[in-house]
């Protein structure tokens, strides 16, 4: 299945964006996963009908990817990707809600559509603040500035295991994928039955594995933390940079700054 | 030094489902030495590594390490004492990157950042492997991973070593220079394995096991010559011992 396979690159791709050294890259990750989760709550906090006031918040992502060297087309991809989720989410709301609440030129559009717009657009933004932050920070980054931030030890080891063994997991899925693909000869009608078997197997495997690696832990004495090495230093920029954007963040939430730039141009021009 | 020592008096290992692993294996090995176990797959070979590191416990007899026998009480010494490289590397290397997890040994026995520091440098330069401190381990090649998780546990500065498979999945020339690495160290050494040829080069002794239980225990060079015990164990003559496949003549 190809798509593991490139599933898998593009986590490492992510990976060595992570690796650059721009201002944004430098920032101490604290910073971002905090100035990131303000960012998220104030989002995802709008109306059901609310898409103009959103759009202010395009700025973060479009000023972090610009400032941190971040190739568009690679975040476009992934979009994609992951869209007809939220698609699928949305996708009945201009059937069941078809009372019309917003005249475009003439034409009338539903409630339905204008939520559906506003769902879409909740969903961009969230996912690339997100994939936004791993590629500055890095995932590792990310684990340890939850971890300094107080979240539960457990919760940052899970998150650091997840991401090691992901690709040990991939190639292990690929390897089988592969092995049933090359005895199938060309019939997709394997069914759900051996999908079920290979799964099965695949955790089985994984169990093992897990106990291996615990083992290997414990040879190297380990008490149940892991210690993520390295300094975190909160500067002023930091401090600057999470205060900003997240007084920006609650400004744009409180205010529409759209609709009070439309009036405001209209009253210049009236 | 007595803690390099390892001695295992008559043990017996069942796995919880009745099947019976070892049966009544005696050995002892003393500082410094370098013992090759071998014998077919299913042998024991893995279940009998286990116990020296305290992963299993023996359902009778008993191994001791050094002057300590192996229990809960003495398992955290036992585990910085007996260094022990696995199978698959990947199972060892669990960090996200190279320099991390050579570091996460020294990290947990509580040494300042400086130590850890050192011991890091010290054990990759000593694999040939310090310019991969910071890569991620699912980027390194096969015989890459084989150095760095032998760095791991270089970090420990452990006594004694031992290593299941240490040249499995190698290619010819990572297996050479893996024999090398491994021949520069002075632990006493513990090598699993069913590569023969590296055994002759690496181990002046060999247990070699069958069924569970020790079947010959003696010079590497004398077990390898005698063909009954080897088609017994289900083994061949390594390759280095066998008469030219063109010329006919030994040696």
């Amino acid at each position: 299945m190809p798509s593991i396979e490139s599933g898998l690159y593009e986590l490492g791709q992510l990976d060595s964006l992570a690796r650059r050294d721009t201002p944004i890259h430098r920032l101490d990750p604290r910073a971002k996963v905090l100035t990131t989760l303000v960012f998220l709550v104030c989002v995802v906090s709008f109306g059901k009908y609310d898409v103009l006031p959103m759009l202010p918040y395009l700025l973060f992502p479009v000023v972090l990817a610009s400032e941190g060297d971040l190739p568009w087309r690679f975040f476009a991809r992934k979009l994609l990707v992951v869209a007809p989720f939220a698609v699928v989410i949305g996708m009945f709301n201009p059937l069941l809600d078809r009372a019309v609440i917003l005249h475009l030129g003439g034409v009338g559009v539903s409630g339905g559509w204008v939520s559906f717009v506003s769902i879409l657009l909740r969903f961009g933004l969230t996912t690339v603040a997100a994939l936004v932050l791993i590629a500055t920070t890095g995932f590792v980054g990310v684990c340890m500035a939850i971890e300094r931030l107080g979240a539960p030890d457990v919760f940052a080891t899970q998150l650091l295991f997840l991401y090691r063994y992901i690709f040990v997991l991939g190639d292990e899925a690929m390897r089988m994928v592969r092995a049933r693909a090359l005895r199938s000869f060309g019939r997709r009608g394997t069914g759900v039955r051996v999908y079920g078997h290979m799964l099965g197997s695949l955790l089985l495997r994984t169990y093992d594995r897990a106990q291996r690696v615990y083992l290997a832990m414990l040879c190297r004495g380990f008490d149940g933390h892991v210690r993520i090495r390295g300094q975190l230093r909160l500067s002023a920029r930091d401090v600057a940079f999470t205060l900003g954007w997240s007084a920006a963040f609650v400004l744009f939430r409180l205010f529409d700054v759209p609709l009070m730039a439309g009036l405001l141009i209209t009253k210049v021009l009236s | 030094m007595s803690h390099h020592s390892i001695e295992v008096t008559d043990l017996s290992f069942a796995y919880p489902d009745g099947t019976s692993a070892l049966g009544g294996v005696t050995f002892r090995i003393t500082h410094g030495e370098s013992v090759a176990i071998v014998g077919a797959n299913g042998a024991g070979k893995s279940t009998l590594l286990m116990h020296l590191n305290g992963f299993l416990s023996p359902s009778a007899g008993s191994v001791r390490i050094g002057d300590a026998p192996v229990t809960a009480k003495t398992l955290p010494d036992i585990r910085k004492t007996v260094g022990m490289v696995f199978q698959d590397p990947d199972d060892q290397l669990f960090m996200p990157t190279v320099g991390e997890d050579v570091g996460f040994g020294p990290m947990n026995l509580g040494l300042p950042d400086e130590d850890i520091d050192a011991r890091v440098d010290d054990a990759l330069s000593r694999v040939g492997a310090l310019r991969l401190k910071d890569r991620p381990p699912y980027r390194l090649s096969g015989g890459e991973k084989r150095a760095v998780a032998i760095a791991t546990v270089l970090a420990m500065q452990p006594s004694i070593l031992v290593m299941d498979e240490p040249t499995s999945n190698l290619d010819p020339r990572a297996r050479r220079r893996l024999i090398e690495l491994l021949a520069t160290f002075d632990h006493t050494k513990i090598v699993a394995t069913h590569d023969l040829d590296m055994a002759l080069d690496l181990c002046e002794r060999t247990i070699v096991m069958c069924d569970g239980a020790v079947a010959a225990d003696g010079p590497t060079r004398e077990l390898f010559t005698d063909d009954a015990l080897l088609e017994a164990a289900g083994l061949e003559r390594p390759l280095g011992m066998r008469a030219c496949p063109v010329c006919g003549a030994t040696g």
